[in-house]
């Protein structure tokens, strides 16, 4: 449960390095890296709310895609009332604001598709997160007002105090210390007593059951944590992007996200964060390679659930098989 | 109300309907035996349209085509199940999702090196192009019909098939007694396959049937799997008859509330507050509707008596 | 005496085949009263209903007087009653400590305590431990539960019932798939228990049950049959055929 010293110095090594390393090609003119450990360090957010939920309590969500697109559209709706009038009741370019929209909308979405959602067991779970997150999808596809299909380019990012998120370098640090947070919400968390909780009845509810706990309940505070953060990584990513479109959501994002916890390693800390950057990197260098570069990568996918089942955290504690 | 109108939407509904059991009678087929999860069942239903595309053209005749189709796809599900599915069968279902997840990077791409990235229109043999006139204003394309008609007949087959024959047999001592039909001496490996096979052969029909209407194209599969498991889910995963009766009324409810739920909103709101929501509640009613059933039955409406 | 659980006209078929038929039974504060009867009687299930895992069909469960037949499972583990399982059931991935601590955890109302570590707390950690040296079982406390022996399991399944202090302890077949120098190991702790606890115990070994129980009960094809003394069951004649009649 707790990091083995060799994984937790591995852990500062890659923390460290992930953020000298952008700052410092940034400043020699690769932006394009500073760009992609943004991307990335976002997603990293994303995939960490994902394995509270996934990792720790072994709930199967196949849909947190949604949040990242309900996340970004807290950032995007406001802000485009704010340009072309309209909706005066959201209209703003006050990230404070947009924030706060964009996680009580996804936690509220969490609790009500968390609600319905948990009644169910096992295959029922992926699929019915899944068509949730489909729904959202859908519904952002139908609504003209915001481009529809073809998305909606964000004219102004987040107004926040002390940051300005137009200066790439303070938009990457301010996911990146994010992130960090995350990580600590979610470490804390696990090792409370609601995380006993959670674990205990990933492992066996019945018996969590007969001990007195509703674990219903507990499951479904952390879903909404989980959709929580994730929203929040949303809105990071209308930041980041300043163009947003139902694209965003749709469900291969999801199983992607998935495969980030997956990769790096379910239930750790670092786990997530390193199966984005995995992730990404391979992206990155195959889709430079070819453009068919989804076939060498679904192949490496199918791989790693045949093959490496611990993960990457899983190989680095020596018990990957 | 214009009832010709309705009639014909009714008719679209029930062509979306038996498409959607096909589709999800694959899985809750493969679901309900295997206890397998398959995400790239989407990709199966495309694969079928677009071999069906280059037979078409091979052969000279998209019916003949169909039928060759057919079996091929069947293969390839044999191909997905052999290398894909059994070594997952002994896994939980996030390895079953993650890796034909993969699966589905992996054949999208394929077929986008075979056969390019536009999507490929059908041509329909000439006596399958026209329109009837069933009565009174209402013209319906006769290709329609026969998807409806080979619908409706491969639903018969398939309840024939599990209620009467010997497969069928097992298919159903399979799903409530794994150990029991092994143990009768029946070789459950091949069972599986078959099983696999008929599920990528039922999708591929699916596939090739929708086809000549809206062309074979990448990424088809993987808009129709999720209004599949919304099917499975609200009918019950691995029954058969739920399968069947969600799927028509998935179908129907879909297709009269794109055409309907404008009409239904503006008898009690203003028509432009009307005209601006009713895309986004026709966009989301397939999930509310599902979202409502869950939250009475988790079940779903007809779920398998043993699990 | 008064009746700690009162179960009357219980009742509960699956398809066709009734498993719980009209049954009655009272426990009375601080005994230990068995069930026993052949296998397929219908004792698991009748446990389960007691504990909150399956519903009766009709009849009623009192416990301290409050009916508590459709309460939800969670709801009767904080009203003092517990359970364990026929069928080893713990959380395998967690430390054999963590699943005592749980139980305790359990104990001090709802868990929504999400800052301090659950580790750290040294009460849950120092009752876990204390349950289970009662058991024999401290010098496991740290090691994965799934590192342990079937019979250790056994052993921590009565830790995490006691820990979870109840007053009621439905005992599912503690004793299923120990050897016999570990049944006498249960069988003489589950002594030391007698009075300060009440348990209502299912056990197929009729020498442990005939040296700990106070009142036995036997159920044949969810029916009770008899209820009485060791040496009134001993003697009864319903009770040598059923058991004649099965072997």
């Amino acid at each position: 449960m707790f990091l083995t010293k060799r994984s937790s110095r591995i852990t500062l090594v890659v923390m460290a390095l992930l953020l000298v390393m952008p700052v410092v090609f940034y400043n020699t003119g690769n932006e394009f890296y500073l760009d992609l450990a943004t991307r990335l360090v976002i997603l990293g957010i994303a995939a960490v709310s994902l394995n509270l939920v996934l990792g720790y309590g072994g709930l199967v969500s196949f849909g947190h895609a949604a949040y990242i697109g309900i996340g970004s559209y807290a950032v995007g709706i406001p802000v485009y009332h704010e340009f072309y009038g309209g909706f005066e009741s959201v209209a703003s370019t006050n990230g404070l604001f947009q924030i706060g929209l964009a996680v009580g909308l996804s936690a509220l979405f969490a609790l009500i598709t968390g609600a319905i959602s948990l009644r169910t067991k096992g295959v029922y779970f992926i699929m019915i997160t899944m068509a949730f997150a489909q729904m959202v999808y859908y519904l952002f596809l139908s609504l003209d007002e915001y481009g529809g299909d073809d998305g909606l380019v964000i004219e102004m990012r987040s107004q926040l105090p002390l940051v300005d998120l137009d200066n790439p370098i303070e938009l990457f640090l301010l996911c990146y210390v994010s992130l960090a947070i995350s990580m600590l919400i979610v470490r804390t968390i696990i090792h409370s007593r609601f995380g006993m909780v959670l674990q205990g009845a990933k492992g066996n509810n019945e018996r969590l059951i007969t001990l007195g706990y509703n674990t219903y309940l507990y499951r479904l505070t952390a879903y909404v944590i989980s959709g929580a953060m994730c929203g929040f990584a949303g809105a990071l990513m209308g930041n980041f992007s300043s163009f947003i479109s139902p694209e965003m959501m749709g469900w291969s994002r999801s199983g992607e996200l998935m495969f980030m916890v997956i990769l790096g390693g379910a239930a750790t800390t670092m786990g997530p964060v390193f199966g984005s950057i995995a992730f990404i990197l391979v992206e990155e260098v195959l889709s430079s390679l070819t453009i068919y570069w989804h076939l060498p990568f679904g192949l490496m996918l199918i791989g790693v659930v045949l093959f490496a089942r611990g993960g990457l955290m899983g190989i680095l504690r020596g018990k990957g098989d | 109300m214009d009832y010709a109108l309705l009639f014909i939407q009714t008719l679209n509904g029930l062509q979306l309907g038996l498409l959607l059991f096909l589709v999800a009678s694959g899985l809750t087929l493969v679901f309900g035996i295997l206890d397998f999860v398959n995400l790239a069942h989407g990709s199966l239903y495309m694969l079928g349209a677009f071999i069906c595309a280059s037979l078409t053209f091979l052969l000279g005749n998209f019916l003949v085509a169909v039928v060759v189709a057919l079996p091929l796809t069947g293969v390839i599900g044999y191909l997905v199940e052999r290398f894909i599915a059994r070594p997952l069968y002994a896994r939980d279902h996030l390895d079953h999702v993650l890796g034909t997840f993969g699966l589905i990077l992996v054949l999208d791409t394929l077929t986008h090196l075979i056969w390019g990235p536009a999507g490929i229109a059908i041509p329909l043999p000439v006596w399958l192009d026209g329109q009837v006139n069933l009565f009174e204003g209402v013209v319906v394309p006769i290709y329609r019909l026969l998807i409806i008609v080979t619908g409706l007949a491969t639903a018969a087959g398939l309840f024939w098939l599990v209620n009467y024959t010997r497969l069928g047999m097992l298919i159903r001592a399979g799903a409530s007694n794994r150990t029991m039909v092994a143990a009768l001496g029946i070789d459950i490996q091949t069972l599986f396959a078959l099983v696999f096979a008929l599920g990528a052969m039922l999708a591929g029909l699916a596939g090739m049937l929708i086809a000549p209407i809206s062309e074979a194209s990448i990424g088809m599969g993987n808009n129709i799997i999720i209004t599949a498991f919304v099917v499975i889910i609200v009918g019950g995963i691995g029954s058969m008859k739920g399968a069947f009766i969600a799927a028509l009324v998935i179908g129907l409810i879909d297709t009269l509330g794109r055409s309907y739920i404008d009409d239904a909103f503006k008898l009690f709101m203003p028509s432009d507050a009307a005209e601006t929501s009713a895309p986004a509640v026709s966009a989301m009613l397939i999930y509310i509707i599902m979202a409502v059933i869950l939250a009475v039955r988790p079940q779903g409406l007809f779920p398998p008596k043993v699990r | 005496m008064t009746a700690l659980l009162k179960i009357s006209n219980l009742r509960k078929t699956f398809g066709g085949v009734t498993a719980t038929d009209d049954v009655n039974l009272d426990v009375e504060q601080g005994e230990l009263h068995a069930i026993i009867g052949p296998n397929g009687a219908g004792k698991t299930t009748l446990i389960s209903q007691l504990s909150g895992g399956q519903r009766p069909d009709s009849g009623k469960v009192l416990f301290k007087g409050a009916d508590i037949t459709n309460r939800p499972g969670y709801a009767r583990a904080g009203l003092g009653i517990t359970r364990s399982f026929q069928i080893t059931s713990l959380v395998m991935d967690m430390s054999v400590l963590d699943n005592v601590a749980l139980a305790v955890q359990a104990r001090d109302g709802h868990s929504f305590r999400f800052l301090r570590p659950a580790r750290g707390i040294a009460h849950l950690r120092d009752t876990g431990r204390a349950m289970l040296d009662k058991v024999g079982l401290l010098d496991r406390a740290d090691e994965p539960t799934a590192a342990l022996s079937h019979g250790e399991h056994r052993q921590m399944e009565i830790a995490i019932a006691l820990a979870s202090d109840a007053e009621l302890m439905l005992l599912d077949e503690p004793m299923a798939g120990l050897g016999p120098e570990e049944s006498a190991t249960m069988v003489e702790f589950l002594k030391s228990l007698k009075g300060e606890r009440t348990i209502l115990l299912i056990e197929h070994d009729m020498d442990a049950v005939f040296a700990l129980a106070d009142r036995i009960s036997v159920l044949v094809y969810g029916r009770i049959i008899a209820t009485g003394s060791p040496l009134e069951i001993r003697g009864n004649i319903d009770v040598q055929h059923a058991y004649l009649g099965e072997e």
